[in-house]
């Protein structure tokens, strides 16, 4: 099997590709009940993070650097929410990947998007997907699923979790200042998340 | 002494906020800023957050006031007990009750105190 660190470019390379392609999705629900940047800014992120900072002997230190890199370049929310999850999933993600590490981990990154955004799941964020999506990671690896099998049921998690923020009231960003006019938008911060934890079953088997 | 940074979206609005601030809290206070991207677009930069902090230190502590959203999140990244800490306070008001606490010599918590305490202002 391929080292970890490879596993770990290949799936950034993959959410840069298919941030890219959905750019104009995402801009156009925060276009909705945002400001119109979410598209551009993550595609600027992941396209610093793929022009070179990949490098790093583990999954960890790829992860960390990625992290570091959407921390400075992103210019928008999403990049020190963004940043910190890859941040804390780096450090969190040990030598040699196992199923129980990886959704371990996973969950580290995904908890340090709530602290830093002091956000809970059903407020209209990134979280409505990641939290659905660590969850059903985790079921999986204890069920003894392969990682293939632990990706496809975090990813339809987290594309289920990112539907469901379309009728729900914000209570964080930008989106929270229309109040009950942010009912009946999909989050494009929980869709951009979909894309990320949709983009594991992309880069083949981690562990 | 403590220093106060003001940190928004703007570069043009953190600019002459703390302009005024400094205007009115004295030459005595340190306040610093930073705003936009760094490529003259609205938005938040952590190098240009980082460098104004750093700037504004003088050994006793910064107190870092953000406008609203990405700056508070960078803001945060930032934050070390002790040392950096982030005022989540209304930003005029907020940023001119650090500052004119700052400049009279108070300590960190308190010039942070001062700060929060700009939640129950009233406009006159």
């Amino acid at each position: 099997m391929a080292s970890s660190a490879g596993w770990a470019a290949a799936w950034v390379a993959e959410v840069a590709r298919v941030v890219t392609a959905d750019r104009e999705r995402l801009t156009a629900l925060d276009a909705a009940i945002g400001d119109a940047d979410h598209g551009a800014n993550l595609e600027r992120g992941f396209a610093a993070v793929t022009s070179g900072s990949t490098a790093g002997g583990t999954a960890g230190e790829v992860l960390v650097g990625v992290g570091n890199t959407l921390i400075s370049r992103v210019g928008g929310a999403s990049g020190p929410l963004y940043g910190s999850a890859f941040r804390a999933m780096g450090k969190a993600l040990e030598e040699p990947v196992t199923g129980t590490g990886f959704a371990a981990a996973f969950q580290a990154g995904v908890e340090a998007v709530g602290k830093l955004g002091r956000s809970a799941e059903g407020d209209k964020t990134m979280l409505d997907a990641l939290l659905p999506a660590s969850r059903a990671l985790a079921g999986a690896v204890r069920e003894g699923c392969d990682a293939r099998e632990a990706f496809r049921r975090a990813a339809e998690a987290a594309l289920a979790g990112a539907r469901a923020t379309i009728p729900l009231v914000a209570r964080k960003g930008r989106a929270s200042y229309l109040g009950a006019r942010s009912a009946g938008h999909e989050d494009p911060g929980a869709a951009s998340a979909a894309l990320i934890v949709g983009a594991l079953t992309a880069a083949g088997p981690a562990w | 002494m403590v220093g106060v940074v003001l940190v928004s979206h703007s570069a043009g609005l953190a600019r002459e906020a703390a302009a005024f601030v400094r205007e009115i809290a004295g030459d005595d206070a340190v306040v610093g800023w930073a705003g936009g991207t760094g490529d003259g677009g609205l938005g938040t930069s952590v190098e240009l957050i980082a460098a104004a902090v750093e700037g504004a230190q003088r050994g006793d502590g910064v107190v870092v006031v953000p406008d609203l959203g990405s700056s508070v999140l960078t803001a945060r990244l930032l934050a070390e007990p002790g040392v950096v800490v982030v005022a989540e306070a209304p930003f005029v008001e907020g940023a001119l009750a650090a500052a004119v606490t700052a400049g009279a010599g108070a300590p960190l918590d308190a010039v942070l105190a001062a700060a929060l305490e700009a939640w129950t202002f009233r406009k006159g």
